[in-house]
């Protein structure tokens, strides 16, 4: 009985994480951006400095009209959001803030959020097949496409986080970090927020919802709810993308006080990467599609492997 | 990217990104420039054109501004009022006086043209602008609603130095003619030049 209460509360927890992490990040987009560009940003919505703009987003979106084209194939139109989004949600489940604070604390968990993460990008795919829409459908195309270039750099750049650490585990890799890797596996962490920020499909690797070019992508014949859905899953993206960099990369709990406050360490480290990628979309035009496989495969793929080389030598070096 | 006469000129890529990065970020810095228009009154410019102003007692309803009007937008209604003859024997005299004086600001296209030609200076140019309507039918707008704008007109701007004075004021200036005496003789009148013809008859 107390376990099944356990597992209610944990995920519970991690719900309301998934509900509340991204409305920060999409926040903070909204005020970091607008002030980068001399703007003011959201400033009504809930009174102060429009800290409700998104809730309001949300209850707008919820009072949309929810459109299926007629010539959509209706099933996995509908389903497709929930594709796009779950996979964060489990991928949350098994980043851990701190050695305690973690939803579930499973072995293998970095192949695991590789894995699930992965998902995500079948529902892009389902979306702009289902769309029966030609721009949906180059979306769709531009978006597999993209994230089939991006996965291998950014599984590559992981793989030599665990072969330095020793451990598949989040929590083994964390708690193996140690200053020395910021300079040691620097190239493996550019060759990681790359690939993250391109695996989001967010700008400057935003082809997929090229809006200039193909209206919006995947996700053109998508209203209300089901288009709220895509844009969460996106920013739960961001999310899970900035709380995994700190933890591979920076340490994750690792700081000051890291008995009581270790949680809000890695918090903070990921708000600074989240508000790094923010500040890429601000500063950065979008690529152009050969540009985009151009750098995964000539730049990144290589970076990714000598990384995976020297953390190969210096752990067996040293071993 | 890799035409190596354009990475002469852009000095490449990396130079570039960090650069994009090092503008937004000293404009993160920076105060904004959003105007928060309904919480902060806007600064407009001087002799802004925010909508016209009638000052009534000036109106002559000589019409000039409504057969101006390039779209017909001025509304004039005026009867013609007999004024008693101040002295005795003296002639009536009649003076327009305007029933009537309405501008549609629905099809104003503010071209300033009827306070250009007003010959009274009875149209002005205020800065007031927020006078929108749910209604285009409540765009017209009468003669007291034209006057309620008359106290938003800024002073006129300062004259040109070395220009010379404005003629109101130069007309105070001169010295006042010498005043007629009282009980003179009509015939000391000098002639007049326009009818000698008459003159010579009497």
């Amino acid at each position: 009985m107390s376990e099944a209460l356990e597992v209610t509360l944990r995920s519970v927890g991690v719900l309301a994480a998934f509900l509340v992490l991204p409305l920060l990040v999409g926040q903070a987009e909204h005020k970091v951006m607008a002030h980068m560009q001399g703007r003011l940003g959201p400033m009504y919505a809930g009174g102060f400095h429009g800290w409700a703009q998104l809730v309001a987003d949300g209850v707008k979106f919820v009072q949309k009209e929810d459109i299926t084209p007629t010539a959509a194939d209706r099933g996995v139109f509908r389903f497709a959001p929930a594709v796009a989004l779950v996979p964060y949600l489990v991928a949350m489940a098994v980043i851990p803030l701190s050695p305690d604070v973690v939803a579930a604390d499973v072995p293998a968990s970095a192949v695991f959020v590789l894995a699930v993460t992965a998902v995500g990008i079948l529902g892009t795919l389902m979306a702009g097949w289902a769309s029966a829409n030609k721009y949906s459908l180059l979306g769709a195309m531009r978006a597999a496409a993209q994230l089939l270039s991006y996965e291998l750099p950014l599984v590559l750049a992981v793989a030599s986080v665990c072969l330095a650490a020793g451990s598949l585990s989040l929590s083994g890799i964390a708690a193996a970090w140690s200053p020395w890797w910021l300079l040691w596996q620097a190239p493996g962490a550019l060759v990681f927020l790359v690939a993250g920020v391109a695996e989001l499909q967010r700008p400057p690797f935003d082809m997929p919802v090229a809006d200039a070019e193909i209206v919006f992508g995947a996700y053109t014949e998508y209203t209300g709810l089901r288009f709220a859905f895509f844009l969460l899953a996106e920013y739960a993206g961001i999310v899970v993308m900035s709380l995994l960099f700190a933890v591979l990369y920076l340490g994750g709990w690792q700081g000051p006080f890291a008995d009581q406050v270790g949680w809000l360490w890695t918090l903070l480290k990921g708000l600074v990467v989240a508000v790094l990628i923010i500040w890429l979309r601000v500063a950065w035009p979008r690529l152009r599609e050969d540009q985009l496989q151009h750098l995964a495969w000539i730049v990144l793929v290589p970076l990714a492997l000598a990384q995976l080389a020297i953390t190969g030598v210096w752990v067996v070096a040293t071993a | 990217m890799s035409d190596p006469a354009r990475r002469q000129t852009s000095g490449g890529a990396l130079p570039g990104l960090l650069k994009g990065l090092a503008t937004t970020a000293r404009t993160l810095g920076r105060p904004t420039h959003t105007a928060e228009y309904p919480d902060a009154p806007p600064h407009l410019p001087p002799r802004s054109r925010g909508v016209i102003a009638l000052l009534e007692e000036n109106c002559t309803s000589c019409m000039l501004c409504a057969r101006e009007c390039p779209d017909w937008c001025i509304y004039i209604d005026s009867h013609k009022e007999t004024i008693p003859a101040s002295t005795p024997g003296g002639r009536e005299r009649q003076r327009n006086v305007l029933d009537r004086f309405a501008i549609d600001f629905s099809l104003c296209m503010y071209c300033g043209i009827c306070i250009e030609v007003c010959p009274f200076d009875a149209l002005h140019w205020s800065p007031e602008f927020e006078y929108s309507e749910l209604d285009i039918r409540d765009l017209l707008h009468e003669k007291d609603r034209l006057g309620e704008w008359m106290p938003t007109v800024p002073p006129p701007p300062a004259l040109d130095p070395g220009s010379a004075e404005p003629a109101e004021i130069a007309a105070i200036n001169k010295p006042a003619r010498a005043p007629r005496a009282a009980g003179a003789p009509t015939t000391a009148r000098p002639a007049r030049k326009v009818s000698p013809q008459p003159e010579a008859e009497t």
